[in-house]
Protein backbone atom coordinates (compact mmCIF):
# COMPACT_ATOMS: atom_id res chain seq x y z
CA UNK A 1 0.00 0.00 0.00
CA UNK A 2 1.83 3.05 -1.30
CA UNK A 3 -0.83 5.56 -0.42
CA UNK A 4 -3.97 5.49 1.68
CA UNK A 5 -5.81 7.25 -1.13
CA UNK A 6 -5.39 4.19 -3.39
CA UNK A 7 -7.70 2.18 -1.13
CA UNK A 8 -11.00 0.86 -2.35
CA UNK A 9 -14.10 1.57 -0.27
CA UNK A 10 -14.18 -2.02 0.97
CA UNK A 11 -10.48 -2.00 1.85
CA UNK A 12 -10.79 1.32 3.67
CA UNK A 13 -13.81 0.14 5.65
CA UNK A 14 -12.00 -3.05 6.63
CA UNK A 15 -8.91 -1.17 7.85
CA UNK A 16 -11.17 1.18 9.83
CA UNK A 17 -13.12 -1.72 11.33
CA UNK A 18 -9.94 -3.57 12.31
CA UNK A 19 -8.49 -0.45 13.89
CA UNK A 20 -5.53 -0.53 11.48
CA UNK A 21 -6.16 3.10 10.58
CA UNK A 22 -8.26 5.82 12.14
CA UNK A 23 -10.77 7.89 10.22
CA UNK A 24 -8.69 10.92 11.16
CA UNK A 25 -5.62 9.44 9.45
CA UNK A 26 -7.62 8.42 6.40
CA UNK A 27 -9.38 11.79 6.15
CA UNK A 28 -6.11 13.68 6.60
CA UNK A 29 -4.49 11.63 3.84
CA UNK A 30 -7.29 12.60 1.42
CA UNK A 31 -7.11 16.25 2.50
CA UNK A 32 -3.34 16.18 1.90
CA UNK A 33 -3.82 14.70 -1.54
CA UNK A 34 -6.51 17.28 -2.34
CA UNK A 35 -4.18 20.06 -1.24
CA UNK A 36 -1.42 18.73 -3.48
CA UNK A 37 -3.55 18.09 -6.58
CA UNK A 38 -6.39 20.60 -6.44
CA UNK A 39 -4.39 23.48 -8.00
CA UNK A 40 -4.11 21.43 -11.22
CA UNK A 41 -7.33 19.37 -11.17
CA UNK A 42 -9.81 21.96 -9.77
CA UNK A 43 -12.36 19.32 -8.78
CA UNK A 44 -13.92 21.15 -5.82
CA UNK A 45 -15.95 24.34 -5.56
CA UNK A 46 -16.01 24.26 -1.76
CA UNK A 47 -13.71 22.28 0.51
CA UNK A 48 -14.89 21.45 4.04
CA UNK A 49 -11.70 20.32 5.84
CA UNK A 50 -12.75 21.51 9.31
CA UNK A 51 -16.07 19.72 9.12
CA UNK A 52 -14.37 16.63 7.69
CA UNK A 53 -11.82 16.43 10.50
CA UNK A 54 -14.56 16.95 13.12
CA UNK A 55 -16.68 14.19 11.54
CA UNK A 56 -13.61 11.91 11.43
CA UNK A 57 -12.88 12.53 15.11
CA UNK A 58 -16.51 11.78 16.02
CA UNK A 59 -16.38 8.59 13.97
CA UNK A 60 -13.19 7.46 15.72
CA UNK A 61 -14.68 8.27 19.12
CA UNK A 62 -17.87 6.36 18.37
CA UNK A 63 -15.83 3.34 17.29
CA UNK A 64 -13.57 3.55 20.35
CA UNK A 65 -16.52 3.74 22.73
CA UNK A 66 -18.36 0.85 21.08
CA UNK A 67 -15.74 -1.87 20.57
CA UNK A 68 -18.38 -4.59 20.24
CA UNK A 69 -21.25 -2.38 19.15
CA UNK A 70 -23.32 -2.33 16.01
CA UNK A 71 -21.74 0.61 14.21
CA UNK A 72 -22.97 2.54 11.15
CA UNK A 73 -21.97 0.81 7.90
CA UNK A 74 -19.70 3.52 6.50
CA UNK A 75 -18.33 4.89 9.76
CA UNK A 76 -15.33 7.13 9.07
CA UNK A 77 -15.34 6.83 5.26
CA UNK A 78 -14.51 10.09 3.41
CA UNK A 79 -16.67 11.06 0.43
CA UNK A 80 -17.17 14.01 -1.94
CA UNK A 81 -20.55 15.44 -2.96
CA UNK A 82 -21.50 17.18 -6.19
CA UNK A 83 -22.42 20.79 -5.55
CA UNK A 84 -26.03 20.35 -6.64
CA UNK A 85 -26.94 18.30 -3.54
CA UNK A 86 -27.86 20.32 -0.48
CA UNK A 87 -25.89 19.94 2.74
CA UNK A 88 -27.30 22.00 5.57
CA UNK A 89 -25.28 25.13 6.40
CA UNK A 90 -22.67 24.49 3.67
CA UNK A 91 -22.74 26.74 0.60
CA UNK A 92 -24.42 25.08 -2.41
CA UNK A 93 -23.71 26.89 -5.68
CA UNK A 94 -24.83 24.51 -8.47
CA UNK A 95 -21.83 25.97 -10.31
CA UNK A 96 -23.80 29.20 -10.74
CA UNK A 97 -23.22 32.84 -9.86
CA UNK A 98 -26.91 33.10 -9.04
CA UNK A 99 -26.36 30.75 -6.06
CA UNK A 100 -22.79 31.82 -5.24
CA UNK A 101 -23.68 32.52 -1.60
CA UNK A 102 -26.67 30.20 -1.10
CA UNK A 103 -26.70 28.35 2.25
CA UNK A 104 -29.24 25.46 2.30
CA UNK A 105 -31.48 25.10 5.33
CA UNK A 106 -31.69 21.32 4.94
CA UNK A 107 -29.73 18.31 3.71
CA UNK A 108 -30.52 16.16 0.66
CA UNK A 109 -31.93 12.76 1.62
CA UNK A 110 -29.12 10.86 -0.13
CA UNK A 111 -26.48 12.90 1.69
CA UNK A 112 -28.35 12.46 4.98
CA UNK A 113 -28.44 8.67 4.49
CA UNK A 114 -24.66 8.70 4.05
CA UNK A 115 -24.18 10.96 7.08
CA UNK A 116 -26.35 8.59 9.10
CA UNK A 117 -24.10 5.77 7.88
CA UNK A 118 -21.11 7.64 9.32
CA UNK A 119 -19.35 9.27 6.36
CA UNK A 120 -16.95 12.20 6.43
CA UNK A 121 -17.62 14.92 3.82
CA UNK A 122 -14.49 16.34 2.17
CA UNK A 123 -16.21 18.98 0.06
CA UNK A 124 -18.59 19.94 -2.72
CA UNK A 125 -17.45 19.20 -6.26
CA UNK A 126 -17.48 21.21 -9.46
CA UNK A 127 -20.32 20.93 -11.96
CA UNK A 128 -21.57 22.52 -15.12
CA UNK A 129 -23.99 25.25 -14.08
CA UNK A 130 -27.20 23.60 -12.83
CA UNK A 131 -25.82 20.30 -14.18
CA UNK A 132 -26.26 21.53 -17.76
CA UNK A 133 -23.25 20.44 -19.74
CA UNK A 134 -20.89 17.65 -20.68
CA UNK A 135 -17.49 19.04 -19.67
CA UNK A 136 -17.67 21.30 -16.53
CA UNK A 137 -16.78 24.19 -18.85
CA UNK A 138 -20.19 25.72 -18.04
CA UNK A 139 -19.30 26.08 -14.35
CA UNK A 140 -19.30 29.75 -13.39
CA UNK A 141 -16.23 29.16 -11.22
CA UNK A 142 -13.71 26.88 -12.93
CA UNK A 143 -13.16 24.11 -15.44
CA UNK A 144 -12.08 20.80 -13.93
CA UNK A 145 -9.15 19.08 -15.64
CA UNK A 146 -9.09 15.40 -16.57
CA UNK A 147 -6.57 13.60 -14.32
CA UNK A 148 -5.46 11.42 -17.26
CA UNK A 149 -4.55 14.39 -19.42
CA UNK A 150 -5.03 17.84 -18.03
CA UNK A 151 -5.57 19.46 -21.45
CA UNK A 152 -8.79 17.47 -21.67
CA UNK A 153 -12.18 17.83 -19.98
CA UNK A 154 -13.28 15.38 -17.27
CA UNK A 155 -16.74 15.13 -18.82
CA UNK A 156 -19.82 16.52 -17.19
CA UNK A 157 -21.85 17.66 -15.66
CA UNK A 158 -20.54 15.77 -12.58
CA UNK A 159 -16.95 16.26 -13.77
CA UNK A 160 -15.68 17.44 -10.38
CA UNK A 161 -16.85 14.27 -8.63
CA UNK A 162 -15.44 12.05 -11.41
CA UNK A 163 -12.06 13.79 -11.44
CA UNK A 164 -11.85 13.70 -7.63
CA UNK A 165 -12.37 9.91 -7.54
CA UNK A 166 -10.13 9.31 -10.56
CA UNK A 167 -7.31 11.36 -9.01
CA UNK A 168 -7.59 9.62 -5.64
CA UNK A 169 -8.89 12.76 -3.92
CA UNK A 170 -11.92 10.81 -2.63
CA UNK A 171 -12.72 7.08 -2.71
CA UNK A 172 -16.35 7.70 -3.65
CA UNK A 173 -18.46 10.65 -4.72
CA UNK A 174 -22.09 11.47 -5.34
CA UNK A 175 -23.18 13.00 -8.64
CA UNK A 176 -26.40 13.57 -10.53
CA UNK A 177 -27.41 12.23 -13.94
CA UNK A 178 -30.14 13.83 -16.06
CA UNK A 179 -28.83 12.81 -19.48
CA UNK A 180 -25.52 11.10 -18.74
CA UNK A 181 -23.94 13.41 -16.18
CA UNK A 182 -22.62 10.51 -14.07
CA UNK A 183 -21.85 7.94 -16.77
CA UNK A 184 -20.08 10.18 -19.31
CA UNK A 185 -17.62 11.73 -16.79
CA UNK A 186 -17.05 8.26 -15.27
CA UNK A 187 -16.12 7.08 -18.76
CA UNK A 188 -13.89 10.09 -19.49
CA UNK A 189 -12.08 9.69 -16.15
CA UNK A 190 -11.70 5.88 -16.22
CA UNK A 191 -13.88 5.07 -13.21
CA UNK A 192 -17.14 3.26 -12.49
CA UNK A 193 -20.39 5.23 -12.24
CA UNK A 194 -24.00 4.24 -11.55
CA UNK A 195 -27.18 6.03 -12.60
CA UNK A 196 -29.92 4.20 -10.69
CA UNK A 197 -33.47 3.66 -11.93
CA UNK A 198 -35.62 6.82 -11.87
CA UNK A 199 -37.57 6.57 -8.59
CA UNK A 200 -35.01 4.31 -6.88
CA UNK A 201 -33.14 7.10 -5.08
CA UNK A 202 -34.66 10.20 -3.49
CA UNK A 203 -34.30 13.50 -5.33
CA UNK A 204 -35.13 15.56 -2.23
CA UNK A 205 -32.42 18.19 -1.85
CA UNK A 206 -31.10 17.64 -5.37
CA UNK A 207 -31.55 21.06 -6.93
CA UNK A 208 -33.82 20.31 -9.87
CA UNK A 209 -32.86 20.43 -13.54
CA UNK A 210 -35.23 18.06 -15.40
CA UNK A 211 -37.51 16.56 -12.79
CA UNK A 212 -38.74 13.57 -14.83
CA UNK A 213 -35.13 12.65 -15.73
CA UNK A 214 -32.93 13.55 -12.73
CA UNK A 215 -31.27 10.75 -10.70
CA UNK A 216 -28.67 10.91 -7.95
CA UNK A 217 -25.75 8.67 -8.92
CA UNK A 218 -22.47 7.37 -7.52
CA UNK A 219 -18.82 7.28 -8.62
CA UNK A 220 -16.17 4.89 -7.40
CA UNK A 221 -13.45 2.60 -8.73
CA UNK A 222 -15.50 -0.60 -8.93
CA UNK A 223 -18.99 -2.09 -9.02
CA UNK A 224 -18.23 -3.66 -5.65
CA UNK A 225 -17.67 -0.22 -4.09
CA UNK A 226 -20.75 1.26 -5.79
CA UNK A 227 -22.89 -1.52 -4.32
CA UNK A 228 -21.84 -0.58 -0.78
CA UNK A 229 -22.94 3.04 -1.29
CA UNK A 230 -26.03 2.23 -3.39
CA UNK A 231 -27.50 0.11 -0.60
CA UNK A 232 -27.30 3.12 1.71
CA UNK A 233 -28.90 5.75 -0.54
CA UNK A 234 -31.62 3.72 -2.31
CA UNK A 235 -35.21 3.45 -1.16
CA UNK A 236 -38.47 5.29 -0.61
CA UNK A 237 -38.37 8.80 0.82
CA UNK A 238 -41.57 10.42 2.10
CA UNK A 239 -40.11 13.76 0.95
CA UNK A 240 -39.96 12.65 -2.71
CA UNK A 241 -43.32 11.49 -4.08
CA UNK A 242 -41.56 9.98 -7.11
CA UNK A 243 -39.38 7.69 -5.02
CA UNK A 244 -40.75 4.16 -5.18
CA UNK A 245 -41.55 1.81 -2.34
CA UNK A 246 -39.71 -1.16 -3.82
CA UNK A 247 -37.43 -3.20 -1.54
CA UNK A 248 -33.71 -2.60 -2.06
CA UNK A 249 -31.94 -5.96 -2.23
CA UNK A 250 -28.87 -6.61 -0.11
CA UNK A 251 -26.40 -6.94 -2.96
CA UNK A 252 -24.14 -9.97 -2.61
CA UNK A 253 -21.21 -9.85 -4.99
CA UNK A 254 -19.24 -13.07 -4.76
CA UNK A 255 -16.22 -14.38 -6.63
CA UNK A 256 -18.32 -16.10 -9.28
CA UNK A 257 -17.45 -15.01 -12.81
CA UNK A 258 -19.55 -17.65 -14.57
CA UNK A 259 -22.09 -15.71 -16.62
CA UNK A 260 -23.73 -18.70 -18.32
CA UNK A 261 -27.46 -18.10 -18.66
CA UNK A 262 -27.09 -14.31 -18.89
CA UNK A 263 -28.22 -12.64 -22.13
CA UNK A 264 -26.64 -9.32 -23.12
CA UNK A 265 -28.13 -7.33 -26.01
CA UNK A 266 -26.01 -5.22 -28.34
CA UNK A 267 -28.11 -2.60 -30.18
CA UNK A 268 -27.00 -1.92 -33.75
CA UNK A 269 -28.12 1.73 -33.44
CA UNK A 270 -25.32 2.45 -30.92
CA UNK A 271 -22.48 1.49 -33.24
CA UNK A 272 -22.78 4.29 -35.74
CA UNK A 273 -20.60 6.21 -38.14
CA UNK A 274 -18.78 8.93 -36.28
CA UNK A 275 -17.98 6.80 -33.25
CA UNK A 276 -14.25 6.98 -32.46
CA UNK A 277 -12.48 3.81 -33.69
CA UNK A 278 -10.70 3.21 -30.37
CA UNK A 279 -14.02 3.43 -28.53
CA UNK A 280 -15.71 0.84 -30.74
CA UNK A 281 -12.70 -1.50 -30.64
CA UNK A 282 -12.38 -1.48 -26.84
CA UNK A 283 -16.14 -1.84 -26.28
CA UNK A 284 -16.32 -4.74 -28.76
CA UNK A 285 -13.41 -6.39 -26.96
CA UNK A 286 -15.20 -6.00 -23.63
CA UNK A 287 -18.39 -7.48 -25.08
CA UNK A 288 -16.27 -10.44 -26.27
CA UNK A 289 -14.95 -10.74 -22.71
CA UNK A 290 -18.52 -11.05 -21.39
CA UNK A 291 -19.08 -13.78 -23.98
CA UNK A 292 -15.91 -15.54 -22.81
CA UNK A 293 -17.34 -15.48 -19.27
CA UNK A 294 -20.36 -17.40 -20.57
CA UNK A 295 -22.87 -14.66 -21.38
CA UNK A 296 -24.88 -15.00 -24.55
CA UNK A 297 -24.48 -11.95 -26.79
CA UNK A 298 -27.58 -11.08 -28.83
CA UNK A 299 -27.88 -8.43 -31.51
CA UNK A 300 -30.95 -6.27 -30.79
CA UNK A 301 -32.59 -3.13 -32.13
CA UNK A 302 -33.70 0.02 -30.29
CA UNK A 303 -35.23 1.60 -33.38
CA UNK A 304 -36.05 5.05 -31.98
CA UNK A 305 -32.55 5.76 -30.67
CA UNK A 306 -31.84 8.54 -33.20
CA UNK A 307 -34.75 10.58 -31.78
CA UNK A 308 -33.46 10.53 -28.21
CA UNK A 309 -31.31 13.64 -28.63
CA UNK A 310 -34.05 16.03 -29.84
CA UNK A 311 -36.59 14.48 -27.44
CA UNK A 312 -34.21 14.98 -24.54
CA UNK A 313 -33.30 18.55 -25.40
CA UNK A 314 -36.99 19.54 -25.70
CA UNK A 315 -38.21 17.75 -22.55
CA UNK A 316 -35.21 18.51 -20.31
CA UNK A 317 -35.14 22.19 -21.28
CA UNK A 318 -38.93 22.53 -20.90
CA UNK A 319 -38.69 21.11 -17.39
CA UNK A 320 -35.64 23.27 -16.67
CA UNK A 321 -37.42 26.43 -17.80
CA UNK A 322 -40.12 25.71 -15.20
CA UNK A 323 -37.75 24.54 -12.46
CA UNK A 324 -35.42 27.52 -12.81
CA UNK A 325 -38.30 30.00 -12.64
CA UNK A 326 -37.75 29.92 -8.86
CA UNK A 327 -34.52 31.91 -9.21
CA UNK A 328 -36.01 35.38 -9.17
CA UNK A 329 -33.79 37.37 -6.81
CA UNK A 330 -36.46 37.44 -4.09
CA UNK A 331 -36.09 34.41 -1.80
CA UNK A 332 -32.46 33.52 -2.41
CA UNK A 333 -29.61 34.07 -4.78
CA UNK A 334 -28.24 37.01 -6.74
CA UNK A 335 -30.62 39.98 -6.74
CA UNK A 336 -30.16 42.91 -9.09
CA UNK A 337 -30.94 46.42 -7.89
CA UNK A 338 -33.94 47.46 -9.94
CA UNK A 339 -36.80 49.90 -9.58
CA UNK A 340 -39.59 47.46 -10.41
CA UNK A 341 -40.23 43.83 -9.54
CA UNK A 342 -40.32 42.69 -13.17
CA UNK A 343 -36.99 44.41 -13.86
CA UNK A 344 -35.53 42.74 -10.78
CA UNK A 345 -36.61 39.32 -12.08
CA UNK A 346 -35.21 39.92 -15.55
CA UNK A 347 -31.92 41.51 -14.50
CA UNK A 348 -31.25 39.04 -11.68
CA UNK A 349 -31.79 36.13 -14.06
CA UNK A 350 -30.09 37.77 -17.03
CA UNK A 351 -26.91 38.46 -15.04
CA UNK A 352 -27.03 35.56 -12.58
CA UNK A 353 -27.34 32.71 -15.10
CA UNK A 354 -24.55 31.74 -17.49
CA UNK A 355 -24.96 31.37 -21.23
CA UNK A 356 -25.76 27.63 -21.42
CA UNK A 357 -28.42 27.88 -18.72
CA UNK A 358 -30.03 30.84 -20.47
CA UNK A 359 -29.86 28.95 -23.79
CA UNK A 360 -31.70 25.98 -22.28
CA UNK A 361 -34.29 28.15 -20.51
CA UNK A 362 -34.94 29.89 -23.85
CA UNK A 363 -35.25 26.59 -25.73
CA UNK A 364 -37.56 25.10 -23.09
CA UNK A 365 -39.69 28.23 -22.94
CA UNK A 366 -40.05 28.15 -26.72
CA UNK A 367 -41.02 24.45 -26.68
CA UNK A 368 -43.73 25.18 -24.11
CA UNK A 369 -45.00 28.43 -25.61
CA UNK A 370 -48.40 28.95 -27.20
CA UNK A 371 -48.46 27.79 -30.79
CA UNK A 372 -45.41 25.51 -30.45
CA UNK A 373 -46.36 23.28 -27.51
CA UNK A 374 -47.96 20.49 -29.57
CA UNK A 375 -45.33 20.48 -32.29
CA UNK A 376 -42.33 20.43 -29.95
CA UNK A 377 -43.02 19.48 -26.32
CA UNK A 378 -46.13 17.37 -27.01
CA UNK A 379 -44.52 15.48 -29.88
CA UNK A 380 -41.35 14.94 -27.83
CA UNK A 381 -43.41 13.37 -25.02
CA UNK A 382 -45.02 10.97 -27.50
CA UNK A 383 -41.71 9.95 -29.05
CA UNK A 384 -40.44 9.46 -25.48
CA UNK A 385 -43.12 6.77 -25.15
CA UNK A 386 -41.71 5.02 -28.23
CA UNK A 387 -38.16 5.16 -26.81
CA UNK A 388 -39.40 3.72 -23.53
CA UNK A 389 -41.21 0.92 -25.37
CA UNK A 390 -38.02 0.08 -27.29
CA UNK A 391 -36.39 -0.73 -23.95
CA UNK A 392 -39.40 -2.64 -22.58
CA UNK A 393 -39.45 -4.82 -25.68
CA UNK A 394 -35.69 -5.39 -25.60
CA UNK A 395 -35.74 -6.42 -21.93
CA UNK A 396 -38.26 -9.15 -22.73
CA UNK A 397 -35.35 -10.92 -24.42
CA UNK A 398 -32.15 -9.76 -22.68
CA UNK A 399 -30.97 -9.13 -19.10
CA UNK A 400 -28.80 -6.15 -19.98
CA UNK A 401 -27.86 -3.98 -22.96
CA UNK A 402 -24.21 -3.17 -23.74
CA UNK A 403 -23.14 0.03 -25.53
CA UNK A 404 -20.36 2.61 -25.50
CA UNK A 405 -20.90 5.39 -22.91
CA UNK A 406 -20.00 8.15 -25.35
CA UNK A 407 -18.95 8.28 -29.00
CA UNK A 408 -15.54 9.71 -28.08
CA UNK A 409 -13.02 9.73 -25.27
CA UNK A 410 -12.43 12.95 -23.32
CA UNK A 411 -12.20 15.87 -25.73
CA UNK A 412 -9.94 18.89 -25.32
CA UNK A 413 -10.90 21.83 -23.15
CA UNK A 414 -12.43 24.45 -25.47
CA UNK A 415 -13.04 22.02 -28.35
CA UNK A 416 -16.86 22.25 -28.33
CA UNK A 417 -17.55 25.49 -26.46
CA UNK A 418 -18.74 27.41 -29.55
CA UNK A 419 -20.97 24.66 -30.92
CA UNK A 420 -23.75 23.63 -28.52
CA UNK A 421 -25.11 20.95 -30.86
CA UNK A 422 -21.71 19.23 -31.09
CA UNK A 423 -21.53 19.26 -27.29
CA UNK A 424 -25.05 17.80 -27.05
CA UNK A 425 -24.02 14.95 -29.39
CA UNK A 426 -21.56 13.73 -26.72
CA UNK A 427 -24.62 12.49 -24.81
CA UNK A 428 -26.37 10.47 -27.53
CA UNK A 429 -25.69 7.08 -25.90
CA UNK A 430 -26.63 8.09 -22.36
CA UNK A 431 -29.80 10.16 -22.94
CA UNK A 432 -32.13 7.24 -23.84
CA UNK A 433 -31.58 5.70 -20.39
CA UNK A 434 -32.97 8.80 -18.65
CA UNK A 435 -35.88 9.06 -21.09
CA UNK A 436 -36.82 5.43 -20.33
CA UNK A 437 -35.98 5.76 -16.61
CA UNK A 438 -33.85 2.59 -16.62
CA UNK A 439 -30.55 2.19 -14.73
CA UNK A 440 -27.15 2.53 -16.41
CA UNK A 441 -23.68 1.59 -15.25
CA UNK A 442 -20.48 2.94 -16.84
CA UNK A 443 -17.12 1.26 -16.32
CA UNK A 444 -13.64 1.41 -17.89
CA UNK A 445 -12.74 -1.11 -20.60
CA UNK A 446 -9.45 0.20 -22.01
CA UNK A 447 -7.63 3.22 -23.38
CA UNK A 448 -7.49 5.05 -26.71
CA UNK A 449 -4.26 5.77 -28.62
CA UNK A 450 -3.78 8.97 -26.58
CA UNK A 451 -3.95 7.05 -23.29
CA UNK A 452 -7.43 8.34 -22.44
CA UNK A 453 -9.93 5.94 -20.84
CA UNK A 454 -12.73 4.28 -22.82
CA UNK A 455 -15.96 3.44 -21.02
CA UNK A 456 -18.69 0.91 -21.64
CA UNK A 457 -22.29 1.18 -20.50
CA UNK A 458 -24.60 -1.58 -19.33
CA UNK A 459 -28.28 -0.70 -19.12
CA UNK A 460 -30.85 -2.83 -17.31
CA UNK A 461 -34.58 -3.11 -16.68
CA UNK A 462 -36.21 -0.85 -14.10
CA UNK A 463 -34.97 -1.54 -10.54
CA UNK A 464 -32.41 -4.14 -11.71
CA UNK A 465 -29.29 -2.28 -10.56
CA UNK A 466 -28.20 -5.51 -8.87
CA UNK A 467 -27.99 -7.30 -12.24
CA UNK A 468 -25.75 -4.56 -13.66
CA UNK A 469 -23.52 -4.48 -10.58
CA UNK A 470 -23.12 -8.29 -10.68
CA UNK A 471 -22.23 -8.31 -14.37
CA UNK A 472 -19.68 -5.51 -14.02
CA UNK A 473 -18.28 -7.13 -10.87
CA UNK A 474 -17.68 -10.34 -12.84
CA UNK A 475 -15.93 -8.29 -15.54
CA UNK A 476 -13.79 -6.45 -12.98
CA UNK A 477 -12.84 -9.67 -11.18
CA UNK A 478 -11.38 -10.94 -14.46
CA UNK A 479 -9.84 -7.71 -15.85
CA UNK A 480 -7.62 -4.92 -14.55
CA UNK A 481 -8.86 -1.75 -16.30
CA UNK A 482 -10.65 -0.41 -13.21
CA UNK A 483 -7.39 -0.60 -11.25
CA UNK A 484 -5.54 1.78 -13.59
CA UNK A 485 -4.85 5.12 -11.94
CA UNK A 486 -3.57 8.28 -13.63
CA UNK A 487 0.05 9.16 -12.98
CA UNK A 488 -0.17 12.33 -10.88
CA UNK B 1 -36.33 27.10 -39.23
CA UNK B 2 -35.03 30.62 -38.66
CA UNK B 3 -36.10 32.56 -35.58
CA UNK B 4 -36.35 36.34 -35.80
CA UNK B 5 -34.93 38.74 -33.22
CA UNK B 6 -38.53 39.62 -32.32
CA UNK B 7 -39.26 35.95 -31.56
CA UNK B 8 -36.12 35.73 -29.43
CA UNK B 9 -37.22 38.85 -27.54
CA UNK B 10 -40.69 37.36 -27.03
CA UNK B 11 -39.23 34.14 -25.57
CA UNK B 12 -36.84 36.13 -23.36
CA UNK B 13 -39.81 38.15 -22.08
CA UNK B 14 -41.76 34.96 -21.29
CA UNK B 15 -38.69 33.53 -19.52
CA UNK B 16 -37.99 36.84 -17.73
CA UNK B 17 -34.41 37.01 -18.98
CA UNK B 18 -32.70 40.33 -19.66
CA UNK B 19 -30.46 39.67 -22.67
CA UNK B 20 -27.86 41.85 -24.37
CA UNK B 21 -28.07 42.47 -28.14
CA UNK B 22 -25.14 40.08 -28.67
CA UNK B 23 -26.88 37.38 -26.65
CA UNK B 24 -30.08 37.83 -28.64
CA UNK B 25 -28.24 37.38 -31.93
CA UNK B 26 -26.25 34.42 -30.59
CA UNK B 27 -29.38 32.66 -29.29
CA UNK B 28 -31.24 33.44 -32.50
CA UNK B 29 -28.62 31.53 -34.49
CA UNK B 30 -28.11 28.69 -32.00
CA UNK B 31 -31.78 28.09 -31.19
CA UNK B 32 -32.58 28.16 -34.91
CA UNK B 33 -30.09 25.39 -35.61
CA UNK B 34 -31.16 23.30 -32.58
CA UNK B 35 -34.84 23.65 -33.55
CA UNK B 36 -34.00 22.74 -37.15
CA UNK B 37 -32.38 19.57 -35.84
CA UNK B 38 -35.47 18.85 -33.71
CA UNK B 39 -37.79 18.99 -36.73
CA UNK B 40 -36.80 15.35 -37.38
CA UNK B 41 -39.40 14.51 -34.70
CA UNK B 42 -42.14 15.68 -37.09
CA UNK B 43 -41.33 12.62 -39.23
CA UNK B 44 -42.33 10.19 -36.49
CA UNK B 45 -45.87 8.82 -36.71
CA UNK B 46 -47.27 9.28 -33.20
CA UNK B 47 -50.95 9.14 -34.15
CA UNK B 48 -52.21 6.87 -31.35
CA UNK B 49 -49.16 7.09 -29.05
CA UNK B 50 -49.85 8.54 -25.60
CA UNK B 51 -47.37 11.08 -24.22
CA UNK B 52 -44.97 10.11 -21.41
CA UNK B 53 -44.71 12.73 -18.65
CA UNK B 54 -43.27 10.32 -16.10
CA UNK B 55 -41.78 6.84 -16.51
CA UNK B 56 -43.32 5.72 -13.22
CA UNK B 57 -46.67 3.98 -12.97
CA UNK B 58 -49.39 6.56 -12.35
CA UNK B 59 -50.40 6.46 -8.73
CA UNK B 60 -51.56 8.71 -5.96
CA UNK B 61 -49.04 9.39 -3.20
CA UNK B 62 -50.53 10.42 0.12
CA UNK B 63 -49.19 10.76 3.62
CA UNK B 64 -50.83 10.98 7.00
CA UNK B 65 -51.83 14.55 7.86
CA UNK B 66 -49.57 14.96 10.87
CA UNK B 67 -48.40 18.33 12.15
CA UNK B 68 -44.63 18.58 11.93
CA UNK B 69 -42.09 21.08 13.12
CA UNK B 70 -41.73 23.72 10.37
CA UNK B 71 -38.60 25.71 9.55
CA UNK B 72 -38.32 28.90 11.61
CA UNK B 73 -38.93 32.27 9.88
CA UNK B 74 -35.24 33.09 10.43
CA UNK B 75 -34.21 29.90 8.59
CA UNK B 76 -36.64 30.50 5.75
CA UNK B 77 -35.31 34.04 5.35
CA UNK B 78 -31.62 33.22 5.82
CA UNK B 79 -30.86 33.58 2.10
CA UNK B 80 -33.22 36.47 1.35
CA UNK B 81 -31.36 39.29 -0.45
CA UNK B 82 -33.84 41.84 0.93
CA UNK B 83 -36.07 41.36 3.94
CA UNK B 84 -38.09 43.37 6.41
CA UNK B 85 -40.06 42.33 9.49
CA UNK B 86 -39.78 38.61 8.73
CA UNK B 87 -40.93 39.04 5.16
CA UNK B 88 -39.30 38.93 1.73
CA UNK B 89 -39.00 42.51 0.54
CA UNK B 90 -39.56 43.39 -3.13
CA UNK B 91 -39.86 46.67 -5.07
CA UNK B 92 -43.31 48.24 -5.32
CA UNK B 93 -45.62 46.08 -7.41
CA UNK B 94 -48.64 48.41 -7.55
CA UNK B 95 -48.27 52.19 -7.55
CA UNK B 96 -50.11 54.65 -5.27
CA UNK B 97 -50.95 52.05 -2.67
CA UNK B 98 -53.66 50.50 -4.84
Amino acid sequence: MSNLSDLSVRQALKLLQNGDISSLELTQSYLDRIQALEPQIKAFITLTPEMALAQAKSADLLRKNNPDGDLPALLGLPIAVKDVLALKNVRCTCGSRILENFIPAYTATTVQHLLDAGVVILGKTNTDEFAMGSSTENSAFQTTHNPWNQDHVPGGSSGGSAAAVSAGMAPVALGSDTGGSVRQPASFCGITGLKPTYGRVSRFGLIAYGSSLDSVGIFSHSAEDLAVIFEQIAGRDPKDATSMNIPVPAIHLDSNTDLRGVRIGVPTEYFITGIQADVEKNVRTAIQHFENLGAQIVEISLPHTEYALPVYYLIATAEASANLARFDGVRYGYSAEAASLWERFKQSRGRGFGSEVKRRIMLGTYALSAGYYDAYYGQAQKVRTLIKRDFEQAFEHVDAIATPVAPTTAFKIGEHTNDPLAMYLEDIFTLPTNLAGVPGLAFPVGFDHQGLPVGMQLMGPHFKEETLLKLVHAYQLSTQWHKSMPDL
Amino acid sequence: MQLTIQEVEHIAELAKLDLSDEEKEQYREQLSSILAYATMLQNVDTGDIPPTASVLPERSVLRADIVQEPLTPETVLQNAPHQKEQQFKVPIVMENGQ
